[in-house]
């Protein structure tokens, strides 16, 4: 049994150091910017003020084009807003409803209703934007290799067409009007820069810079993907602790057990 | 049963393994029933559903004598906006005629204790089979009391929704409500 | 109360002894898994039979309360997923056991495969048991590949058409079988219908498959590390408490390990492309299956024509059914065969190779890489087994099991 793991770590190894030279090799995309996020980590949480001012940047600037449609405004109080502070976030939006006579109405927001689409369906979103619905940001950030990297690498990653190289224009295809942006597979964007310095006013008074804007809003879409992380990881750590000290004790019954045998 | 089967031949000090086999055991029983709780949990009812078990609902269109239906938790809900006549019948009605004795008061009362005698608030359901009364819509009939009337089975409902005749046995029951400002209530 | 084997137990609880006499299900597991004679000497590749049973079970307890809230419609799969995850109580716990579980299962699985082919389980007496085991394997990928059609995503649909479109290979009938098995002109609301239909039923069908699997065990009991059948009581110990004991230690391990995942990284083996809902107008730059069909599709791929493709790819599985015959080798163990343990190793590299390339795209290097790798597969199947069994000198045996253990004791 021994002899066996050791031959089989040996073949791992040669096969690990063999792979990895090839992929080393292969390395030719721009890996996304490596951040540090509150939540990430086996004990990490949502960093809460970031999260609401992400909500900001989400209401008043992304909402214009993509839906959210897997949240409710009831999500909002998770965030550590209470009731009335989402009712008062969301006292001027109204959303779609049909009136006792199956006509179309528009009326007030109630906690309880998703997030108000920008568009009636898929193809008005696609009309509306040159051939291409914006994708629903619901998942987004579990739904893109990268994850929150990638989210706040792209939203900070446009590059100005003048001061892009002759080659790059050449070799991306890039128009005077077309949107260049380093992280984005094959850099052609359909979305104009979305944020830029003092885009919103923090309601909190922070300063609203590019940088600060982009990592709390990707802070707000992380949390909307996996609204239910920290209960995972708290529930994780208990269930670890229990099974370790469950393992240490069949450990010891079996030891037990077997004296007679070894 | 279990270490009764360990063969006894002088390993180990025999309290001390019976020891660890009860730990282990009942820590392992521990675990099983904290596993079994969230494929029971499961099966309550969800966030979104819990976010509809209360409604808030704007009565201020509903004309004078006009009754609207809302949906709430699945079932129907009048609400009537009744007449000073409504009001002066529901209210003149002995107990003694009554099959199930409530006064009309008591029914317009919402969780604050305030009476607004104007507001009907009912779960349209009658008491008898689960049927809807008609009667919440102009034109349907309201049955011999101007309330409700069930078509199924001929129950009939008067201007305050207690049963007069047929063979529901209870009054349409009230939801718990309450009024946040003159017109704007929270049903649930 | 503890008798030997071979006596029928006597109990001494009057309503057990009742019912015993009725329907022998005391006396059963009184036989089958308390006295039950086990060679003494397993190692703990040998816990992952029951550790898969574990699996087994908490796959078909977590999918049936998932069943509970999921929607098998092309409207509302994805949201209803979502909606476990989001607003179901633990609903996201259920699901990411659920999920991760089934890569889980496959873990055991392979482990299994692989000690069965290490240690020669699958020689006379127990072909057919063998056998059964691959008939197994071959219905949890079935089960599995409906399973991941289910919630809905960019690759559930695109694996599902992939895979499904494997049958136009066929001859003649290809197109027609196609379209039969997606009831429609693609995929769609019928095929993710049935498909959900037999994610229901088929896990059954593995559990009756399974106990099939324990009652062939039982004829002819456990093989062993070394390969040597048990000549006497002093080469077994009673299944209870000796491996019930080992067992439920290796299961609680494993439990770890498994939790780790669930709780830190629960998206870690799923691909990000599942999270966005299923468009039958963009297919995602790279498809992929999920990890434990890699290496399959590696070799589906490597054949450069399609037909020849689809049967390398089913061959690869086929081959397992006729293992027992194209192992001419009379001792079973790797542990005694110098030459052999090594390509078995050897194999398992290949195999990890073949995976690597299922998961690269088909392009430069990972071409030839994977042709090289599916022609050793075969190869090793196909022509090593049957010569080197002839051909090998294996080390000396010690007489018995007993005599291994001591001699190893001792070194």
């Amino acid at each position: 049994m021994r002899r066996l793991i050791v031959s089989g770590a040996i073949a791992l190894a040669a096969l690990v150091a063999g792979t990895g030279a090839v992929v080393l090799a292969a390395g030719t995309e721009v890996h996304p910017k490596h951040q540090h996020w509150h939540f990430q980590g086996p004990f990490g949480t949502y960093d809460r003020a970031a999260a609401q001012r992400g909500y900001q940047i989400y209401a008043e600037v992304c909402s214009a084009c993509h839906s959210l449609s897997l949240l409710a405004y009831r999500n909002l109080m998770e965030l550590g807003l209470t009731d009335n502070q989402v009712k008062g976030l969301i006292k001027d939006i109204v959303v779609p409803d049909l009136n006792d006579d199956g006509q179309p109405i528009e009326r007030p927001a109630r906690l309880s209703d998703r997030f108000r689409k920008p568009f009636p369906n898929e193809l008005a979103a696609a009309a509306a934007n040159n051939g291409k619905a914006p994708p629903d940001l619901s998942v987004i950030v579990k739904a893109r290799e990268g994850g929150a990297d990638y989210i706040y690498s792209l939203l900070t990653g446009y590059v100005p067409y003048d001061k892009l190289t002759p080659a790059q224009i050449k070799e991306f295809s890039i128009g005077k009007d077309d949107n260049f942006n380093t992280y984005f597979p094959g850099h052609r964007i359909a979305m104009a820069p979305p944020l830029a310095d003092d885009k919103v006013t923090y309601a909190d008074g922070t300063k609203a810079t590019l940088d600060r804007e982009a990592s709390d809003v990707t802070e707000f879409l992380a949390w909307a993907s996996e609204p239910w992380m920290e209960d995972r990881k708290r529930t994780g750590v208990r269930v670890i602790l229990f099974l370790l000290a469950l393992a240490g004790l069949m450990y010891a019954v079996k030891r037990q057990v077997w004296a007679d045998k070894h | 049963m279990a270490s009764s089967s360990v063969p006894a031949d002088g390993h180990g000090d025999p309290t001390r393994r019976d020891f660890l086999m009860v730990a282990t055991g009942a820590l392992g029983a521990v675990g099983a029933a904290a596993v079994a709780w969230p494929f029971i949990n499961n099966l309550n009812p969800a966030a979104d559903t819990l976010a509809l078990a209360s409604i808030e609902v704007n009565v201020k269109p509903i004309e004078l004598g006009q009754a609207i239906t809302v949906s709430w938790r699945g079932k129907p809900v009048f609400i009537r906006h009744r007449t000073a006549e409504n009001i002066k019948e529901a209210v003149a009605v002995p107990m003694s005629e009554l099959p199930d004795p409530q006064t009309d008061a008591s029914r317009v009362t919402d969780t604050a204790k305030k009476v607004r005698p104007e507001w009907l608030i009912m779960i349209g359901v009658c008491t008898h089979l689960g049927c809807v009364p008609l009667g919440n819509k102009p034109g349907q009939d309201k049955g011999p009391y101007g309330g409700w009337y069930c078509p199924c089975h001929g129950s009939a409902y008067d201007t305050s929704g207690r049963i007069r005749k047929g063979p529901a046995p209870l009054n349409l029951a009230i939801p718990q409500y309450l009024f946040l400002s003159d017109s704007l209530v929270r049903i649930g | 109360m503890a008798s030997s084997h071979g006596t029928p137990p006597v109990f001494n609880n009057k309503v057990i002894a009742w019912i015993d006499h009725r329907l022998p299900i005391f006396s059963y597991i009184e036989k089958e898994y308390h006295t039950f004679p086990t060679p003494r000497n397993f190692n703990y590749f040998w816990n992952f039979g029951a550790i898969a049973t574990v699996m087994l079970v908490l796959m078909i307890a977590t999918g049936v309360v998932l069943a509970t809230n999921y929607t098998p419609h092309v409207l509302m799969a994805f949201d209803s997923v979502e909606r476990i995850d989001r607003d179901v109580p633990q609903g996201w716990l259920i699901r990411d056991l659920h999920m991760n579980g089934a890569s889980f299962f496959f873990i055991a699985v392979y482990v299994h495969i692989f000690r069965g082919m290490y240690y020669g389980s699958y020689k006379a007496p127990r072909e057919l048991l063998w056998i059964l085991g691959v008939v197994i394997f071959l219905l949890m990928m079935a089960t599995a590949f409906m399973g991941y059609v289910l919630p809905w995503g960019q690759m559930s649909f695109w694996g599902a058409t992939v895979i499904t479109s494997l049958f136009s290979a066929i001859p003649v009938v290809g197109d027609s079988i196609v379209t039969w098995l997606w009831g429609g002109f693609s995929i769609g609301n019928p095929t993710l219908n049935r498909f959900y239909a037999l994610h229901y039923l088929l896990p059954f069908v593995i559990v009756a498959v399974v106990a099939l699997h324990v009652v062939a065990l039982h004829v002819h009991g456990s093989n062993n590390p070394t390969g040597i059948d048990p000549k006497g009581p002093q080469d077994t110990v009673p299944f209870h408490p000796y491996y019930t004991m080992k067992d439920g230690f290796g299961v609680v391990v494993f439990l770890i390990v498994y939790s780790l995942v669930v709780f830190f990284a629960p998206d870690m083996l799923g691909d990000a492309a599942n999270y966005i809902p299923a468009d039958p107008l963009v297919t995602p730059t790279h498809i992929v299956p999920e990890w434990y069909f890699l290496p399959f599709y590696a070799i589906l791929r490597a054949v450069p024509d399609k037909l020849g493709g689809v049967i390398a790819m089913f061959g690869a599985i086929a081959v397992l059914f006729i293992l027992p015959w194209l192992d001419t080798s009379r001792v079973r163990s790797c542990t005694f065969r110098p030459i052999y343990k090594w390509f078995m190793l050897l194999l398992v590299a290949d195999v990890v190779v073949l995976g690597w390339c299922g998961y690269n795209p088909p392009a430069g290097f990972f071409i030839p890489l994977s042709q090289v790798a599916t022609l050793y597969y075969f190869f090793h199947f196909l022509i090593l087994l049957p010569i080197l069994g002839k051909i090998e000198r294996p080390l000396p045996m010690p007489p018995s099991i007993a005599d291994a253990v001591l001699k190893k004791k001792a070194g």
